[in-house]
Order: structure tokens, then sequence, then C-alpha cells
């Protein structure tokens, strides 16, 4: 088992230059734990979507350092790096909306990333099939993510994300389409998911269902991060 | 690896498909012109491979007797005879025209010939060759007329007694066969009213109404009232015998113009046709464009369609070529379903059109290489599209 987290130190993001330049982030600093969940709350405009897209790979922070594991990934050589194979393979995502490939059966979702890692087909077909039967949604294995609920389609989509095993998953809003009942099962799963594959869960949430789940919490408002305890809620 | 635009095909199978019989239709009239140009070329060469003719002597400085009007009398064919390397020599007349059949006109070419002689229907379909010296006709079975059917031409009903088939002109009017007589009388004779006039004012002339002449009148008068022009003579050449040659004997000492296979081809399929060429090379061009224009709207709106799925895809992971690759995969798709679609309605249809329509392979596999060429080149907007798409659309925020 791999035996990664994230560590961010002083990471900044500044868009533009000069008069019209804006501090979406101006000074985060977070620990994620192999194998915790933790929560990032902040109001509209704190900077989460920008965080995200830092810890993503997906935009370049201005500042400051983003470690994996033990590989440093923002530094100067960030440049050559191929941060699309780093997506694929080290960071998984969950959003608000499943958005799974809606022209591929379930299996074929979860099974696509482990096939773009240039998995054979029929080894990244297995990989799906037992994530499938964990996240208990195998029955549908076969089905279009239109004719699956809610809360099925976002077990898929948690199962894809988990798809290459990687150390660290980002979670947006994953909750925020379900009811309470629904929403806590995700978080359940999220939680018995970090714990079976020791990976780094990362929440971003607005949802006042879930946030008594988390055990720690990162508040992000104007740009920074604090640190604060949860409750840590069992499920 | 999944072929990502085969399951994005598989999963909207009913818009794609439909849309591509939208496109297909366009290719099949896209192939249905090429079918027509090709058509028009084929009735030009039918029209002389029919003739069984090796020159074609017509007036001289003339491009008779299909691209221009020729005349010559018709005892030249006698001096023809003698020329070295000639094997057969006959006259034709040609004339387009109405013919009436039951309730409509049907336009023919009605062409003047000596049976046993070059200018004679290759072979029937259907009755039997012409016997008598009068009235009798042997019909291309695109006029419609049947064998024993009477059909009248100008001021005499024909019976109709042979059918024969693509034996058009070079517009694609089906030829009516009859007796070289018959059609030169059909050709240069005037109506009773005219041969009246032209007797009374002939008998009004004292030059040529002469009392102490007796007979001259009426000789002048009989001359005015017969034909013996025709259009053009067809050569045979002797086997063995250069028909360039033979040509340029008859060129240089009998005054006429004579043409080979090669130049008579020439003046029919470049000179007959050229505009109608030209016009039919535009369309082609202007449907190309509009085909292109439809592929590369059809392919980018589809694209629009799926920016979410492509920012997921990028964000997860996949290779630009792959999402290029899926693009470019299901623009071929469109132009292959199009194609199959275009030349099948092409196929079927063909028979419908009044003129003849020539489907050729090989203008089917040029089609099928341009229309994947177009679909290709028309993908390339929305794979633009879709490399610009920002992974980062994905997250949202």
């Amino acid at each position: 088992m791999q035996e990664f987290g994230i560590r961010i130190e002083g990471l900044r993001k500044r868009y533009g230059e000069g008069d019209t330049a804006v501090d979406a982030l101006k000074d985060v600093n977070m620990t994620v734990a192999p194998g915790e969940v933790v929560g990032l709350i902040g109001p509209s405009g704190s900077g989460k979507s920008t965080l995200l897209k830092c810890l993503g790979a997906v935009i370049e922070p201005t500042a400051g350092r983003m470690t994996l594991g033990d590989e440093l990934i923002f530094d100067n050589a960030w440049k050559t790096r191929d941060l699309r194979a780093l997506r694929r393979d080290r960071i998984g995502f969950v959003f608000q909306a499943p958005y799974l490939i809606p022209f591929l059966d379930v299996t074929d979702n979860v099974a696509l990333l482990p096939m773009l890692a240039g998995k054979p087909n029929a080894l990244a077909r297995q990989r799906a099939a037992e994530l499938l039967a964990a996240l208990d949604v195998s029955h549908r294995a076969a089905a279009r993510p239109s004719q699956l609920s809610g809360g099925e389609q976002q077990r898929v989509a948690i199962a894809r994300a988990l798809a290459n095993q990687p150390p660290v998953i980002l979670a947006d809003e994953p909750t925020a389409p379900l009811d309470s009942e629904r929403a806590l099962g995700v978080m359940r799963i999220l939680n018995d998911m970090a714990r079976q594959y020791r990976t780094a869960i990362i929440v971003v949430t607005h949802d006042e269902k879930i946030i008594p789940t988390f055990k720690r919490i990162y508040h992000i408002r104007d740009g920074c991060t604090f640190e604060e305890a949860g409750e840590g809620r069992t499920l | 690896m999944i072929n990502l635009a085969g399951r994005d095909i598989l999963h909207a199978w009913g818009r794609f498909v439909f849309t591509g019989i939208g496109l297909g239709l366009l290719i099949g009239v896209t192939l249905s012109m090429a079918g027509i140009y090709r058509g028009m070329v084929d009735d030009g060469k039918a029209l002389l491979g029919n003739s069984g003719a090796d020159l074609w002597v017509v007036q001289k400085d003339t491009l008779g007797p299909y691209a221009e009007s020729s005349s010559l009398k018709d005892d030249v064919y006698r001096s023809v005879l003698g020329m070295p390397g000639v094997a057969r020599a006959a006259n034709v007349a040609y004339l387009s025209m109405q013919v009436r059949h039951g309730e409509a006109d049907v336009r023919v070419m009605l062409v003047g010939f000596e049976a046993g002689q070059p200018g004679e229907p290759g072979y029937l379909v259907a009755g039997r060759h012409i016997t008598r010296n009068h009235y009798e006709a042997v019909a291309d079975v695109k006029t419609g007329f049947r064998v024993g059917e009477r059909v009248r031409v100008r001021r005499h009903d024909y019976t109709v007694v042979g059918l024969t088939r693509r034996m058009v002109s070079s517009g694609g009017d089906p030829m009516l066969f009859v007796p070289l007589k018959d059609a030169q009388e059909v050709q240069f004779l005037k109506d009773n009213d005219a041969i009246l006039n032209e007797r009374a004012r002939t008998a009004a002339n004292p030059q040529l109404n002469r009392p102490g002449v007796p007979g001259l009148l009426e000789s002048i008068q009989a001359s005015q009232a017969s034909s013996h022009s025709v259009n053009a003579v067809l050569v045979q050449v002797q086997s063995g015998a250069d028909p360039e040659e033979v040509a340029a004997g008859i060129r240089r000492w009998k005054h006429l113009q004579a043409f080979t296979r090669v130049q008579m081809e020439d003046i029919v399929v470049a000179k007959l046709i050229a505009t109608s060429a030209r016009q039919i090379a535009l369309f082609l061009v202007i449907l190309a464009v509009v085909s292109a224009a439809i592929v590369a709207f059809i392919i980018y709106t589809m694209t629009l369609g799926k920016i979410r799925e492509i920012a997921v895809l990028k964000l997860i992971g996949t290779r630009n070529r792959t999402i290029a690759g899926m693009i470019l995969q299901q623009a071929l798709g469109l132009g292959l379903i199009g194609f199959v679609v275009g030349k099948t309605v092409a196929t079927l249809w063909a028979p419908v059109f009044p003129k003849y329509v020539l489907l050729e392979p090989g203008d089917a596999l040029r089609g099928f290489v341009i229309v994947m060429l177009i679909c290709a080149l028309a993908s390339t907007l929305a794979i633009r599209a879709a490399l610009r798409v920002d992974p980062a659309t994905a997250i949202g925020g």
C-alpha cells in the first residue's frame, strides 16, 4: 500500500498583474495524512475552487510548496512534469455532480482511468469490478449513468476516483445534491475507502449535514486557511 | 483502450444516423452531379461509337455534324469512296426535333441512314431493321415508342419496326432512325405553301421562265422541291489504313473537313459539353463546400454538447490526442455513413433521371476519399475547440 499524503506550505495564487491583480490564495497551509478525510470549508469567494485547482494540478500556484507523498509537485521543474499523468495516476476527483461519461457503461466509466494509464482492458475492468463491489453498485455494472440514481452515480464517481489507487482524492461538494441519508452514506464510503486504500481525502463542502463527520476541518477565508478540530462523529 | 468515438456514436446512434442520412442525401446529389457529367461524356462517346465510323467528313470550315451544322451534297460520298484507304462511305442526316407521342412530345434526334451502311443502329433489342425505303423507323427505347407503333414526323406517319438501346445524341436525346431519303425530306423539304410560293416566284422570273426554252422552268422547280443535301459522310477506313492519313487526303484533295474519332471525341466532349461540364464542376465545388460546412457545424455542435465530459476526460488525464482522435473518428464515421447513404441513393435514383447518369466506381472511390478528407478537415474546428477546453471547467468555481 502506498504511503502518501499531501502537504501544502505557504501556497499563494495571484490572478492578473499590476492594479488588477487579485490574490485568490494568500497563505494556504494544509496537511492530510494517508487514510485521513479532512473537510475544507469556506464561504463563496474564499478561494476554495482556486485551492482545489492548485491541489488538482490544474493551475500553477504563484508561490509555495505542494508535496504529494514524498514528491514536490510545484517546484522549478514543474513545467517539465507531466501534470496530465500526475492527475491520472496520483489524484482522484469526485465532483458535485458525478460527471460520469454518459456514453460509457458503469464498468467502463471506472475502468477508463486504468486504461488511460496503460493497463490492459481486462485488468482495468477487473479493478473496476472490485471497486464497484466494494461500493455496492456491482449490480449496476452494465447500466448507463443515466439509468442510475443520484446516490448510485456518486458511488460510481468515487469508484472512478479510486480506480488508479491515487494517494489523494479531491472531493468537490460530493454530497450537495443528496439528501441527508445519502449524503452521510457517501461520507461513510469515503471514510471506508480512505482507511482501506490509505488515501488522503479532502472534501470541500458547505453541507451542514456532513461537517460533524470530519475529525479535522480547514477553514479558508480571504485566501488563508485555518485548522480546526472537528466532531469526528461516527458514521 | 476503449474506443470512445464508437461508444459515443452507439450511445446517440439515432441522432448520428439521421445526421448521416441528411449528409448522405447531399453526397448523393454530389455523386449524381458527377454521374450526370460522366453520362454526358458517355453519351457523346456512345454517339460516335454507335455510328460505326472511323472518319466524319463534313462541310469545310465547320465542326459538324454534332457541334455545328454541316451541309454536303449527297453525291460527295462517291468521291470520298474513291480516296485511298477508304473502305466504306455513307451519307447521314441528323435533325433534333420534337415528335408527338400520345399526349406528349418526345425530343429525339432523327437520324437518316442508308441500310447496311455506317450510321445504321448497331444492334436491336426488339423488332427488326428497316427493310423498306420509306416510312419505317427504329427507335431508341428511351423514346418510349413500342414496336408496331406509328409516330408522326412532319407530314408522314412512320411505323416503328425495331428498338435499339444507348443510341442517343450528345445531349442525351434518344435517336429515331429513318431511311436517309425520308430524313432528307424532313430536314430540307419546305411545306406546301412555301413550295407554291417558290414556284410562283420562279415562274415570275423572266430569266428562268423563258418561253423559248421548254422544260427549263419545270426543271428548276423540280430541283427546288427536292433535296440532295446530307449533314455528313461517315467513313470506314480499310484494315491497316491510318485514319489520320486518310482524313488528311480528304482534306487536301476534296476540300472538305474530315475528323478522326479522336478529333471528333475532342469536339463532342471538350467543346460541345464544355459549358455544361464547367457548370457541373462549379456545382460540385459548391456542394463540397456545403458538405464541409455541414459536417463542421454538426461535429462542432456535437463537441460543444460534450464540453463538460471533455473537461472531465482532460482532468482525469486523457491525452489530447485521444480526445482529438475521438472527434476525428466521429467525423469520419459521419462521413462513412453519409457516403454509404449517398452512394445508395445515387444508385437508386439514377435510373429516374431523364438524362443518363453514369456512376463509375472510380468516381465513387474518389468521392469517398474526398468525403473523408472533407470530414477530417471539418473536424479540425471541433478538435480545436475541444483542445481549448480547460480541465478546470470540470471543477467549476
